[in-house]
Formats: C-alpha cells, sequence, structure tokens
C-alpha cells in the first residue's frame, strides 16, 4: 500500500493496463473474422448486413461491436463523393462567355472557377517552364494558335544549360559567396551533362511557381491570423488535420476538382505547403517583443509600414523555417504529384521504380535531392543577406553582377550557336544534353544492385524471412487480435490519465471517427508498421542524439546530417531500400525508420542543448560525473523537448508507412492509392486521409498535453 | 507661463471587457478591489498633471504600479479609458488614425527598456528608420543619421547589427533613433533600468549632457528612486495606479506626502540632494559670518565650510544678493536629524 501511495499515477497506469489486457482476453476473436476479408469492401456477399443513411447503402461484415464497430460512417465517403460531383457538374449553373467558340455556354460555378484557376497555374508553369526549356504556348497565350501557324518562328528559344548554369552560379555567389556558387555551377554541370537536363527544368519550373505562391499565402493567412482571433479560430483545426494529413490522400479530390496534370500538382502543393507556412508565421509574429512593435508605431509607423518594415523582418528566423519548409514540401510533392501527372524527374523516379530500373531511380533522386539542397541553401542565404549603404561603389562594382551574367548570357548563345555547327547531324550538346544521351551510370548501379543481390542472397533473405516470421506477423497478429472495446479503453484512458476529461474526450472522438470508418483493421495494420518503426527510431535517434551530444563537433556535424536529410523528398528514401530488400514490408520498415529516425536524432540534440549552462555548473560543481549528470540533470530537463521529438517521429512515420503503399503493403496507404485509380476515389481518398491524420492526431494530442504539463511542472514553459 | 505642453485631465486606464462602463458607474471614485472582484485590472488612477515645455517629469514606481501604462496612455500606444490628454492643446484621444500618426512622426520620440531595435538593421538604419518612415529619401535619412550617430557618441560603429553591441551601446542606438525626427516631446520608458549600475550612472550623465544642449520635454519613467531624484525637474511617485506625490525632488526628500512616499526617502542622502536654497532661512539676520554660499548649491559640496563657522551663512544667489541665511546646526539636522519629523 505504502508503494501505491507513494506512486498513485503508476498504479493507475497498471490498472489501466491491467484493464486493457482482461478485455482483451475476455472476448474471443469470432469464427468468421478474416482479416484480408476486411469489413466494407464495397462488394456484394450475401453473408453481408446492410444499412441505408442519407440514401447510401452501406454494405459489411457484421460482428459483435465489442469486436469491431460496425462502420456506420461508411457513407461518408461516398456522400463526399457524390457531394463533390454535385458541385462540379450541377450547383449552381451560369452563362459564361467562351472566347474560342465565341458564344454563351453554361457551365457549374465551381467547373468554371477550377477551369479558370487551372489556366492560370497552367499559364505560370508553362511561361517559366519555356523560358527555361524553350515552346510556344506562353506566345499562344497572348496571341492565338492562328497566329503562331502563320508566323512560325515566334517561339522562345529556351536557355541553353550554360547560361542557367553560370546564371545559378553568379546568383548563389551575389547571395551567400564563392563556396555557393561552385556548388550551385557543379549541380547544374551535373544534371546536365547526366542528361536530366530536361526533366530537372521541368521540375525546377514546377517548383518555381508552387513555392512562391505556397510562401505567399502562407505568409497572407499568417498574418491575416495574427491579426484576427476569428480567422485564427477558423484556420486552427484545419491546420492540425493538415500537419498530420500524408500528402498522398490530398492528390484524389484534387484529382476530380482540377483534373490531371502540373497544374493540379502544384495546387496541391499549395494546399500542402501552406499550413506549415501559416503556423511558422503566427509563431514569428507572437514572439515578437512588444517593444518592438511600441517602437514601431512610435516612429509614425501606419499599420502597412508596420507590419511589411517591422513586424515581418523581425520574425524573419520563423518566417525563414517556413520558407524552408514550403522548399521541403514542394520538393516533396514534386514526386508525389508525378501519380497525377506531374512531369518531371518524379515522374521519371516513378516510372524507373515501376520498372524497378534503380539504377535509373537513383539518378532522378539523386538530381531531386541536389536541386533541393541548393534552393534550400539559396533561400536561407537570401533570407539572411543585408544590403549596405555606404558603399561609394563603382558603376561597375554595383552592376558586377548583372555585367557577369549579360556576359555568360553572350558566351552562352555564342557556344550554342557554334554548337550547331561543332555537333552537325547529331545532337547540340553546348546547348541541351538530350535526357538519356547525357552521361548514365544507371548501368552501373543496377549491376551493384545485381551484384549485391547474387552475392548476400541469402543473407539478405535470411534476415527478411526471420523479421516477417518472428517478428512483423506475430506484430500485426496482435494488432489485429485487439478487440474496438479494448483499444477504446486503453485510448481513452491514457487520455484521461494524461489531459484529464477533455484530453479523454478528444482522444475518444478521433479514434471513435476511424473505428466507425470501414477502414478499422487497415488502421490497426497501418499503426502496427509505424509503431514498429517509431520503436526502432527512437531507440536509434536517442541513442546517437544523447552519443553525439557528448562533443561540440559531432553535436554540428549530426545536426547538418540531419538538415540534409531532411532535405531529401520522401519518396526518395524508397530507393535505396527497394536497392537492397526488394519488394517486401521490410523495404517499408527499413525507410520508414530511416525517415523517422532524423527527427528523432535531431530533437534529443536540441533537447539536450536546451538544458540551460547554469545548471550544468551546479550540477559538476556538486561533484556528478558525466553518467550521472545525463541521467539526473540532462534527461529528466530535455525530456519534454525529447517528447515534441517522438511527436514529430510519429508523423514523420506515418507518412513514410503511407508512402510505402507503393511498395505495396496493406494498411490505408494501399487504399489510398487504390482510390487514385478510382473513378469515385475522391471521397474514399480523402477518408482515409482523415483516418490517418486522426491517428497522429491522437499522439500528437497526448503528448502535447503532457509535454506542457511536464514544462510547467519543470518551470521551463 | 505658456500652455503646458502634456495636461492629463483625469486620466483612467482600466483593463477588462466592461472597464468603459463600470468606469462611468462608478463616477471617478475607482476602488481597485472592486473593479478586480469585476475581472477588471486599473491600471491608471485618476492621474491629473502638466508638464510644461522643457520639463522633465519623471515618473517613480514599482513595478505594476501603472508608470508604464500611464506612459502609454499619453504616447496613445493604448486608448485610456476615461479622462482627457491634451498634447500641445491638442486632444490626444479625438485625433484619428491619421493624425496621431503625423503627430508621432513629427513631435513624439521614445525610448524602450529592452531597447527595442530592429535586429535586421545596422545602428545607423536604425537610427533613420523614423525619418525613412516618414518617407525621407534615403541618402538624407542616412546623412541625418550619422549626425546622431557622432551626437551619442558610437561613431565608428554605424554599420555594425544590433547584436554586436552592449547594453549600453544599444540603448545609445535606441536614445539616438527616437531624437532622429528631432522630437518636442521625449518619452522615456525605463531606458536605463536594463544595463549595468556603472554603465547605468555613465548613461545617466550622458542623458544629462543631451538634454542640456536639447531642452526637450521629457516623460522619464523609472524605478528607481536614486535615478528619479538625480534627473527630475518634478517626481510623480506612483502606486497602484494612483500619483500618490507630485512635487520637485526637495520637496518629496522634504516633506512625503504619505507613508508610501517616506519609505522611499528614508534611505536618501539628502546631503546629495537637497539644495542649499531647500534648507535655508529665508529671512535674512544681521548676524552673519563672512562666508557666503551660492542658493543652488548641492549641500554636500559646501557642509565641510559651513560646519566650521560659528555664526549663520549668508546664501546669495546668481547676482551676489543675500536671499536668507543658513546655520551649522541646520546642516546637521538636515542630514543627521530624525528622519519622521522634518524640519
Amino acid at each position: 500500500m505504502e508503494f501505491i501511495k507513494k506512486y498513485p499515477k503508476l498504479f493507475q497506469w497498471l490498472f489501466l493496463l491491467i484493464v486493457f489486457f482482461a478485455l482483451c482476453f475476455a472476448i474471443d476473436v469470432p469464427e468468421t473474422y478474416k482479416f484480408i476479408r476486411g469489413q466494407a469492401e464495397f462488394i456484394k456477399d450475401p453473408n453481408q448486413s446492410y444499412y441505408v443513411f442519407l440514401g447510401k447503402e452501406v454494405r459489411y461484415y457484421a460482428f459483435d461491436v465489442f469486436w469491431r464497430l460496425p462502420p456506420l460512417l461508411g457513407w461518408l465517403p461516398i456522400w463526399i463523393n457524390d457531394s463533390l460531383f454535385f458541385l462540379m457538374n450541377e450547383w449552381m449553373p451560369i452563362e459564361f462567355w467562351n472566347e474560342d467558340t465565341q458564344e454563351f455556354r453554361t457551365r457549374p460555378l465551381v467547373l468554371q472557377i477550377s477551369r479558370n484557376l487551372t489556366a492560370f497555374m497552367t499559364f505560370l508553369i508553362e511561361m517559366i517552364r519555356e523560358i527555361l526549356l524553350g515552346g510556344f504556348e506562353t506566345i499562344v497565350a497572348f496571341t492565338s494558335w492562328d497566329w503562331i501557324d502563320k508566323n512560325p518562328w515566334a517561339e522562345l528559344p529556351g536557355l541553353p544549360w550554360t547560361i542557367v548554369a553560370a546564371g545559378s552560379a553568379i546568383l548563389a555567389y551575389k547571395l551567400s559567396g564563392k563556396g555557393l556558387a561552385l556548388f550551385a555551377g557543379l549541380v547544374m554541370v551535373y544534371i546536365s551533362i547526366f542528361g536530366q537536363w530536361k526533366p530537372s527544368m521541368q521540375t525546377l519550373s514546377f517548383i518555381l511557381v508552387a513555392a512562391p505562391l505556397s510562401f505567399i499565402f502562407g505568409l497572407g493567412l499568417g498574418i491575416a491570423a495574427f491579426k484576427s482571433k476569428r480567422v485564427e479560430k477558423a484556420l486552427y483545426p484545419i491546420l492540425l488535420v493538415m500537419q498530420t494529413m500524408p500528402q498522398y490522400a490530398v492528390l484524389v479530390p484534387a484529382l476530380v476538382l482540377f483534373g490531371v496534370g502540373d497544374h493540379a500538382a502544384v495546387i496541391i502543393t499549395m494546399v500542402v505547403a501552406v499550413p506549415p507556412m501559416i503556423l511558422l508565421t503566427i509563431l514569428g509574429l507572437r514572439a515578437i517583443p512588444p517593444e518592438v512593435i511600441e517602437a514601431g508605431r512610435m516612429s509614425g509607423c501606419n499599420n502597412w509600414q508596420l507590419m511589411f518594415k517591422v513586424l515581418i523582418p523581425t520574425a524573419r528566423r520563423d518566417i525563414l523555417i517556413g520558407v524552408n519548409q514550403v522548399i521541403m514540401v514542394c520538393f516533396s510533392m514534386a514526386v508525389i504529384s508525378a501519380f497525377i501527372g506531374a512531369k518531371g524527374l518524379g515522374f521519371n523516379l516513378l516510372l524507373a521504380l515501376n520498372q524497378l530500373n534503380i539504377g535509373l531511380a537513383l539518378e532522378a533522386g539523386l538530381c531531386i535531392s541536389l536541386i533541393a539542397i541548393l534552393l534550400d541553401k539559396m533561400s536561407l542565404a537570401w533570407a539572411n543577406k543585408q544590403t549596405d549603404y555606404f558603399g561609394n561603389l563603382t558603376f561597375y562594382q554595383r552592376n558586377k553582377n548583372i555585367l557577369f551574367f549579360i556576359a555568360t548570357v553572350i558566351i552562352g548563345i555564342v557556344l550554342a550557336y557554334v554548337g550547331t555547327f561543332l555537333f552537325k547531324g547529331s545532337y547540340n550538346y553546348l546547348f541541351e544534353v538530350p535526357h538519356n544521351k547525357g552521361i548514365s551510370t544507371a548501368d552501373f548501379w543496377n549491376k551493384g544492385v545485381d551484384w549485391i543481390f547474387d552475392t548476400f542472397f541469402v543473407y539478405i533473405k535470411a534476415f527478411n524471412t526471420w523479421l516477417i516470421q518472428d517478428v512483423l506477423q506475430p506484430m500485426r497478429a496482435l494488432y489485429l487480435r485487439m478487440p474496438v472495446v479494448a483499444t477504446l479503453v486503453l485510448v481513452v484512458g491514457a487520455g484521461y490519465l494524461i489531459g484529464g476529461i477533455r484530453s479523454a474526450l478528444v482522444v475518444c472522438a478521433l479514434t471513435l471517427f476511424i473505428a466507425l470508418s470501414p477502414w478499422w483493421d487497415r488502421a490497426l495494420v497501418t499503426a502496427y508498421m509505424a509503431t514498429f518503426g517509431v520503436v526502432i527510431s527512437c531507440i536509434i535517434g536517442f541513442t546517437v542524439g544523447t552519443l553525439c551530444f557528448q562533443n561540440k563537433h559531432s553535436q554540428s556535424f549530426m545536426l547538418g546530417v540531419c538538415d540534409i536529410f531532411q532535405t531529401f523528398p520522401s519518396f526518395v528514401y524508397l530507393i535505396p531500400v527497394m536497392m537492397l530488400f526488394g519488394i517486401t514490408d521490410t523495404s517499408v520498415l527499413i525507410a520508414v525508420i530511416v525517415y523517422a529516425t532524423i527527427p528523432a536524432t535531431r530533437y534529443t540534440i536540441e533537447g539536450l542543448r536546451s538544458v540551460p549552462v547554469g545548471l550544468h555548473d551546479a550540477a559538476t560543481m556538486s561533484g556528478v560525473n558525466k553518467f550521472q549528470r545525463l541521467t539526473k540533470i540532462e534527461f529528466p530537463l530535455a525530456f519534454p523537448h525529447m517528447m515534441l521529438g517522438l511527436n514529430q517521429t510519429i508523423v514523420f512515420a506515418l507518412f513514410m508507412v503511407i508512402i510505402g503503399a507503393f511498395i505495396g503493403t496493406e494498411d490505408l496507404g494501399q487504399y489510398i492509392l487504390k482510390a487514385l485509380s478510382d473513378k469515385k476515389g475522391a471521397g474514399i481518398g480523402f477518408t482515409l486521409g482523415i483516418c490517418v491524420a486522426f491517428i497522429g492526431l491522437i499522439f500528437d494530442n497526448l503528448i502535447r498535453t503532457w509535454v506542457e504539463k511536464r514544462k510547467k511542472h519543470l518551470g521551463i514553459s | 507661463m505658456s500652455e503646458p505642453v502634456i495636461k492629463c485631465e483625469a486620466v483612467y486606464k482600466i483593463f477588462g471587457e466592461n472597464a468603459k462602463k463600470m468606469l462611468q458607474e462608478s463616477n471617478g471614485n475607482v476602488d481597485a478591489k472592486t473593479f478586480q472582484e469585476n475581472g477588471c485590472i486599473v491600471g491608471v488612477n485618476n492621474a491629473s498633471f502638466e508638464v510644461s515645455k522643457g520639463e522633465m517629469l519623471v515618473v517613480m514606481g514599482l513595478s505594476g504600479s501603472g508608470k508604464s501604462t500611464l506612459l502609454r496612455c499619453i504616447s496613445r500606444l493604448t486608448d485610456a479609458t476615461g479622462g482627457k490628454i491634451f498634447i500641445e492643446g491638442q486632444d490626444l484621444l479625438q485625433l484619428n488614425n491619421k493624425e496621431l500618426i503625423e503627430l508621432r512622426r513629427n513631435k513624439m520620440g521614445m525610448v524602450f527598456q529592452s531597447f527595442a531595435l530592429l535586429p535586421h538593421k545596422t545602428v545607423v538604419e536604425n537610427i533613420a528608420f523614423p525619418l525613412q518612415i516618414k518617407g525621407i529619401k534615403t541618402e538624407d535619412s542616412i546623412s541625418k543619421a550619422m549626425d546622431m550617430v557622432k551626437l551619442v557618441g558610437l561613431d565608428g560603429r554605424e554599420n555594425y547589427f544590433p547584436r554586436e553591441l552592449s547594453g549600453g551601446q544599444q540603448q545609445r542606438v535606441g536614445i539616438a533613433r527616437s531624437l532622429a525626427v528631432e522630437p518636442d516631446i521625449w518619452f522615456l520608458d525605463e531606458p536605463f533600468s536594463a544595463l549595468d549600475p556603472l554603465i547605468r550612472k555613465e548613461m545617466q550623465d550622458e542623458f544629462l549632457r543631451l538634454q542640456d544642449k536639447l531642452q526637450k520635454t521629457i516623460m522619464f519613467i523609472t524605478h528607481d528612486f536614486d535615478e528619479a531624484l538625480k534627473l527630475a525637474d518634478r517626481i510623480a511617485i506612483m502606486k497602484d495606479g494612483i500619483i500618490e506625490q507630485l512635487d520637485t525632488p526637495a520637496n518629496i526628500v522634504l516633506n512625503p506626502a504619505t507613508e508610501y512616499v517616506r519609505k522611499f526617502t528614508e534611505e536618501v542622502p539628502r546631503e546629495k540632494v537637497l539644495l542649499i536654497e531647500d534648507v535655508m532661512d529665508p529671512s535674512t539676520t544681521d548676524n552673519l559670518g563672512d562666508l557666503k554660499v551660492l542658493k543652488d548649491e548641492i549641500i554636500e559640496n559646501v557642509a565641510e565650510k559651513i560646519l566650521t563657522q560659528e555664526k549663520s551663512v549668508a546664501v546669495i544667489d546668481n547676482n551676489n544678493k543675500i536671499v536668507g541665511s543658513i546655520n551649522p546646526t541646520k546642516i546637521i539636522n538636515t542630514v543627521f536629524g530624525g528622519r519622521k519629523n522634518n524640519n
């Protein structure tokens, strides 16, 4: 009893676990239950029960409600789908003037808006694309097809790759200096020589449209939310869901609304990239000391000047992190949106992965990652750049960069012109190295993969079999063995113990949504894969983080590594694991682990770093040794921050598990992928996305509540 | 006397949702406790005073006394809940946004406790900021800012960023920025509180030198009574939003109006604060010694001379005219005498 009184929390948790396991054992698996058939698969089977709600028939396999809840929300995806269809095709028909046919046509409002938006996006992308690669669509947009037919010379010629390479090097030099300039130049030359010029420029043009638009919208909405409580309240739930929503899931509704192509990809990228930008804008603006705002006001700023000359520059750091995030998301989406027809490196990557041509995939992936790193560094340098008033510089010094650029343009054009003579009859390599005509290392990599397979086949296979048979299958079976009631009790109980009634209710609602959807079993599989990934990632991340923390150099080295790894688009992680483990669950899990270890490591180091120096000294003077200091001082204090890392780890793991569906898993991601090719998939895809988001939010809510309490307790909030 | 530059009439600032309504119902009798029970916090309670041209009013109070809130009402960084504020005869609370911005751009300057410099601008850009906001050309504003840089003694550091400067230097930038538009009214909100004691003293001296040269109308906020005594023409002591006493430093030291004010004056070294004028006997007697002292001499400086005399000492003004007398006993009484019943 003494013991119980001393640790009341521990006792409560034990009690919760006992109830949970008791429920698990008390409720038997129904004999008719088979996972693969699942619950509601929308196929007709005489054994199914059904109900009708809002005119939609939902069929499902009925079980004891303690075992699995009936999919009472099964009508939701169908209903969403029908609503979308109704909005697009029937709602508010309005007459519009059609330029091409010179007559009025009746069209539903939403369809018209979507078409106009589409046309605008397409124009933007095409314009940048044609500046880089050449073409005539932009000119057509200003004139007409007839005009182009009559004047076949009027075509944007495209820039020779030499000019773009030198131009980006000069820009990098202006922004940061020699180091970055060299890097920029090398990246561009690499891309060109290895024959990835065209797809790279396609991807680049996509990003040059998507990133600035996302930045502008994110900043604008962030400012609006900062200024008005009402806007913030309206935005907050959307932001929360979007943060844990897998990027995949947004693709499907976009497909319905905007069709297939680069424009849809840009819009969808904005949907994904804007929320973090908004959050960081709000965060940055909130953190400004009130006196700075007052100083601005007393300097006589009007509202506009206050916002753009005082607030935003002062909140620069956080807004910058937002820009970084936007660029990261854009690259990630550049790959994923290849599913809905975006051209460029992502499309090649996907194609190569589909054909199991690891070498080609690797080349495309490397190009994407290199461009991502380059843009990341350039945006950082741009934001840190200062203007200098006090240079009494000469004309040459002031305009040196522009002059250099003009010179390169001339030289580039001359070179390209010379190239037409040099490479007569073949490709003009000084203008553009055509796709797959450059140096290709694909064969080398493919041979490498084959060699690895041949040499280590036995070991890999053995490892694979062991992992799947002895670890993964039993774990999966255990997760599926949980009766829904037991899961609910566990989750709600945890919510209550951590955050009281409020947390318990929120968590309960989120769980119920998933439990009442037709995909509870799939959600369990998702949860099992994510759990496995998170546990391993945390072990690795916390260990590596703690070890690296012991030394200043290894700290900054590790953080740098994390930075670079985070820049890689998530899809790229699939390449090396497929190289080694082929198409198995192991591949997905290893990708999950690698990807999710990044935040775990980063937050561990940052958490340990955030321990005040004074406490360090105090501990040292109390005569602790290094190990004691770590366990008694640093870990307890850094723990809240590390838990936030756990939160991020979970989100990252979930994302990767969902993306892993591309390799072939049986979780929610698989269904999202299916919905992509389904005509009526929009509702399903969206609901599935919400389900995944809710899994993330359950943990998010629990962890955040706990961290806030703990921080208050420690007095470091 | 000409019109006061700043004039407050029964200014109230009450935080809370239905503060305005409650204030009207209370008929000017604001009791902090009853307001607090209704979810309102009283920041400034019935403040009325005037500041005339070239005068330095120091508002002294501990944290939470409402001194900063009062300053923000007068600079209209926050709107007063009740009362009237006049700046050079203009009703501040009636100004629309545009007029208010005009007023700030041309008439007001403010210095902040935490310096409130813009982190992304260099020293000279920070100082030029209010000028550029006004719409002055970059070159002109920079050259004007360079003058200010020289004025506060930061030459050679004009291209530094705030983060590269020490606290004292940062506050010099803050001061220079607030002076860049050549304001008539200068607000200083605890400008030296975040500085080390030595730097603080140096900055105070520097500040006095500047004020000597510029003769601005100043409202200076501080929680340091010694600083108030050193700088002020008049001091307002605030507690719980109420101005307890508003008077010259000497009168506050000699005649504290309330128990609260007296507590502050107890520890004050009077010989360093009071002038001969403050303690002299204005009736001149015939029986005076040969020694003459100036009336606005600080006691400390002449005490030794006076104490060696046996007779009373004549006090003269700048025109060498005798205006009063003082005897050694008086000096001893003032410095060491019972602090509870003064004079």
